[in-house]
């Protein structure tokens, strides 16, 4: 049990998805310009890359491994991913529409975040099992959702101070990252 | 100008993947901490961006339209997947370099967004030359960071030594946080030069669309002519 509990900290924390492996930067510059959708996003994330994670070790376990097909991974996990995450769409279309008017339109937008490709191969590449693979995804998707409502936070305050022209944008908010990134160094002190 | 050469112009220097379309960010992030790494990534991503858009600009009546992007996307993962056997074969330091940034070529936005964009409205000709310019341009872009961060980070150019001895290498730039402060101080220096860039789409994320990077030409209101 600690040992899986030290996965997730590792993947939420030490080995945070966006300041410490750059995956997944797209949407957390973009979609972290607002608090909510930040937040929405992060729970859309938490849901998908969890049950992707489940469902990549599960096909590489019984599928690519028996059958010596370890070399199509990439291209069956990102098929698979995109898939999932239209038959997630529906499904919660039917199900729960609270649930789908909360992280639908951000549901189309985690196909091609790369931080759900990348955590199904980290998880293939360090031969994780089916458990400590749900747990790593979980863990990752925290880690993503922690920076991601952090940065809108600090965004929020961004908007309100006097910035240089040159620095306004683009540039203020990746400086915000890079002392982010900074600050989330100082996990690397737990493992 | 040559419509072919204009082509090459237009990647490198006009629209730049990295430092004016702003697409491609994690590997770019991610692999420049020296210019070998940045050099390898630019060249294994152009090879793939050349093919992909060849292979689609000539497929590109044949795929229906509904289903274009499962097809884009299977077509990139095979090339992909060809790249990162040959570079495991015959480049195993550079693989071990990259690692997991190889086979995430495949959702890197330049190659789906160049497909959208590009290669699924023209010949294969221009195409191709499209690849080749777009591919450059990224691998210049890369070369110049990793260089940039090699040099201030451990004092070495290409793993020489070229800092004189007293230097004490400014060890963030090779870390993480590096990676957010030199494209933060790029940025700001193209932004004080008044070099047109999409950095503010990028982090306003015209309603999080660029995130969906196939879509990113399309509604991010700059429709690339055909």
């Amino acid at each position: 049990m600690s040992s899986l509990i030290m996965i997730i900290v590792t993947c939420a924390l030490i080995n945070n998805v966006v300041l410490n492996q750059f995956l997944g930067i797209c949407s957390f510059l973009g979609v972290s310009k607002q608090m909510k959708a930040s937040a929405s996003l992060g729970m859309a994330v938490i849901f998908v890359l969890t049950v992707a994670s489940a469902v990549a070790s599960l096909l590489y376990d019984f599928v690519l491994k028996p059958f010596d097909l370890d070399y199509m991974k990439t291209i069956v996990f990102i098929l698979v991913i995109a898939a999932l995450v239209q038959i997630v769409e529906m499904f919660l279309k039917k199900t729960s529409p609270g649930m789908y008017k909360a992280l639908g339109i951000y549901l189309p937008l985690i196909t091609t975040n790369c931080a759900v490709l990348g955590v199904a191969l980290t998880n293939v590449q360090v031969e994780y099992n089916f458990i400590q693979s749900v747990f790593a995804g979980f863990g990752t998707a925290v880690g993503y959702t922690i920076a991601i409502v952090l940065l809108a936070g600090i965004r929020a305050r961004i908007d309100e101070s006097a910035i240089p022209k040159p620095l306004r944008g683009a540039p203020v908010v990746l400086l915000a990252a890079a002392l982010m990134s900074i600050a989330f160094m100082g996990f690397g002190g737990l493992s | 100008m040559n419509k072919y050469v204009e082509r090459i112009y237009n990647g490198i220097v006009k629209e730049n993947p990295t430092f004016i379309l702003m697409l491609g960010m994690c590997p770019t992030l991610a692999v420049s901490t020296a210019a070998i790494n940045g050099l390898g990534m630019g060249i294994s991503t152009t090879a793939v961006l050349i093919l992909s858009n060849v292979i689609i600009s000539a497929l590109r009546k044949i795929i229906p339209d509904e289903v274009r992007l499962p097809a884009y996307i299977v077509i990139v993962a095979t090339l992909v997947t060809v790249t990162e056997l040959l570079i495991e074969a015959y480049l195993p330091s550079l693989y071990e370099a990259l690692g997991i940034y190889i086979p995430l070529i495949v959702v890197n936005c330049i190659i789906l967004g160049r497909a959208e964009a590009y290669a699924n409205k023209n010949t294969v000709g221009l195409a191709a030359f499209d690849g080749i310019g777009m591919g450059i341009g990224f691998t210049v872009a890369l070369t110049v960071l990793g260089f940039l961060r090699e040099l201030l980070g451990a004092g070495t150019v290409f793993g020489h030594q070229v800092m004189p001895s007293g230097f004490q290498p400014i060890g963030i730039f090779i870390k993480a946080p590096g990676a957010f402060l030199v494209l933060a101080i790029m940025i700001m220096v193209l932004n004080a030069l008044n070099v047109e860039n999409r950095s503010n789409e990028m982090v306003n994320g015209c309603d999080g669309c660029c995130a969906n990077c196939a879509k990113s030409s399309k509604d991010c209101g700059k429709e690339e002519k055909a």
